[in-house]
């Protein structure tokens, strides 16, 4: 740290240090006041009581981590099939687009937490039924997106193609789909997020039904057993997780765009 | 008043595009062009020249086939489709319209590849051609690498790639600065020359129709019209042209006659 300037000055290190930075100056802050102040565990733990907790807490944690995250990657999964074969049925027909997509845009604005208790009811595998929630909240921005993407094709290049001859099937294949990519991408970043709180939501619903298992089940029961270090950790790791989805996605976005797309450069 | 266009009597085989009164009305209402006809001669550098809205560029579409008239037919070689002909037509648009995820070749060889044409020889043809607009050590750059003006080369190359008869022009080197875009219809020239090419070179710059072309096509706005059109015979167009008496003598000569055009304009308002 003799010289800090000059790394500082690098953009890429200034992003990781400075949050990191303080993050840590809040860390030491709310350690420092807990401590002061001698505030009970179960009404704010102290950072330390957490990463105690997160320690003692890991395995069992970690086994409703891998729940909730196989519900999320099952979601996303399902939603980026169903959404990007939705957002091509669209652009092939106005009619289609027309007819459906205000019932997209239906499925969007109606909150998960009301539909869920249905859908469990209705889905006897609890698994799926909880996938089916989660969807439900990933789908519509890849829809939109997708959509967006293969319509925003340059007028100049569709002219060439349809002066060139090309046949639907290759306008499609070499000019609508690689332009709609950067879109593509955009949303799958939204999505992602959108993903594990479906997930997480459904759970919740779900866990009161006596299913749970994944994490948002864990931070029900630690609430209810006034187990305060035990939510936050379960908390933390879901956030962690969140957070890893999108910078996956992000870095999928660079590998598949870097060597043209702008966006991929500041990534 | 209608005014009369002389058109010199040629021979009918040697049409390769014919407007014939053709009149294009767009759906929001707008008379992009009232009823004109041209003829295009094979080995014609035809420039189009106006002010903005004077139907230039409508009237280029229409000989690309992407527009087609409200009143009136286009002919290609006779014929009454692109397709039909055996005319090869190619375009070359305002702005590159590269594919900003392919890189230079990929770009250029694109209409090779539509219509099925074999990679190998597709390869060579794209290399050949580069090599013709000096994009050579180029093909594995992607569009965003390039300058402006070597973005409009690769455009060029992806319509020479097909080797058209005709080549339709959109103000191509419009957004370009001064120097490039000298140069790039020094090198123009020397193509239609070496390859026995068929222009029509959209524009609205008088400079760059003079240096261009056989023949200026003047035309004026509301309704978009041809008002003149005159034959450029000069045989030398090396850079000493542009310099020369008669070039300015040209540019005289059109500007006149682009301004009675718009007093002609301004009296029927």
């Amino acid at each position: 740290m003799s010289q800090p300037t000059p790394l500082l000055m690098r953009p890429g290190a200034l992003n990781v240090i400075a949050p990191v930075c303080f993050g840590l100056f809040l860390l030491l802050l709310w350690q420092g006041l807990c401590s002061a102040m001698d505030v009970p565990t179960y009404l704010v733990p102290k950072p330390t009581d957490i990463a105690h907790t997160l320690v003692t807490d890991g395995p069992s944690l970690l086994r409703a981590l891998g729940v909730t995250l196989k519900i999320t990657l099952l979601a996303f999964l399902l939603a980026v099939v169903l959404g990007v074969a939705a957002a091509f049925l669209f652009v092939q027909s106005r009619l289609l687009e027309a007819s459906l997509f205000p019932y997209a845009i239906l499925l969007q604005v109606t909150p998960v937490v009301a539909i869920a208790p249905l859908i469990i009811i209705w889905v006897k595998e609890p698994t799926l039924a909880l996938v089916i929630c989660a969807t439900l909240v990933t789908l519509f921005p890849i829809i939109s997106n997708t959509v967006l993407g293969l319509r925003s094709v340059n007028p100049g290049l569709l002219n060439m193609f349809k002066m060139n001859g090309a046949t639907r099937w290759q306008t499609l294949r070499r000019l609508r789909i690689p332009s709609a990519l950067p879109f593509f991408f955009g949303g799958l970043r939204i999505s992602s997020g959108l993903a594990l709180i479906g997930a997480v939501v459904a759970e919740f619903v779900a866990g009161t039904g006596g299913t749970g298992a994944g994490l948002a089940y864990e931070i029900l029961q630690a609430g209810f057993q006034i187990n305060i270090p035990r939510l936050f950790a379960a908390l933390i790791l879901i956030s962690l997780t969140g957070v890893l989805l999108f910078v996956s996605m992000v870095w999928l976005s660079d590998k598949a765009l870097g060597h043209w797309h702008d966006s991929a450069q500041r990534g | 008043m209608l005014m009369s266009i002389p058109q010199a009597v040629r021979l009918e085989e040697d049409t390769v595009l014919h407007a014939n009164q053709v009149e294009k009305t767009y759906s929001n209402g707008t008379l992009a062009l009232s009823r004109m006809s041209l003829r295009v001669q094979r080995g014609d550098f035809v420039s189009l020249l106006g002010p903005s809205g004077c139907g230039k560029s409508t009237l280029l579409k229409l000989f690309a086939g992407l527009e087609s008239p409200s009143h009136g037919r286009v002919r290609w070689a006779g014929l009454d489709k692109p397709s039909k002909s055996k005319l090869k037509t190619a375009m070359v648009f305002q702005e590159a319209t590269l594919m900003p995820w392919a890189d230079v070749a990929a770009n250029v060889r694109l209409p090779l590849d539509l219509s099925g044409v074999p990679r190998a020889e597709a390869d060579q043809r794209v290399k050949a051609v580069l090599d013709q607009v000096g994009l050579g050590a180029f093909g594995h750059a992607y569009p965003r690498e390039l300058s402006g003006g070597m973005q409009m080369r690769a455009s060029l190359a992806r319509a020479l790639v097909t080797e058209p008869d005709v080549l339709l022009m959109d103000e191509p080197f419009g957004a370009l600065d001064e120097f490039t875009r000298n140069k790039l219809d020094a090198d123009l020239r020397a193509l239609w020359a070496k390859r026995n090419l068929t222009v029509v070179f959209v524009t609205h710059s008088i400079y760059e129709a003079v240096y261009l072309s056989s023949r200026v096509v003047m035309m004026a706005a509301r309704p978009g019209r041809i008002t003149a059109d005159v034959p450029m015979d000069e045989p030398d167009r090396s850079e000493a042209y542009r310099l020369s008496p008669a070039f300015a003598q040209h540019c005289r000569d059109l500007s006149a006659l682009l301004m009675s055009a718009s007093d002609h304009t301004a009296e029927q308002h």
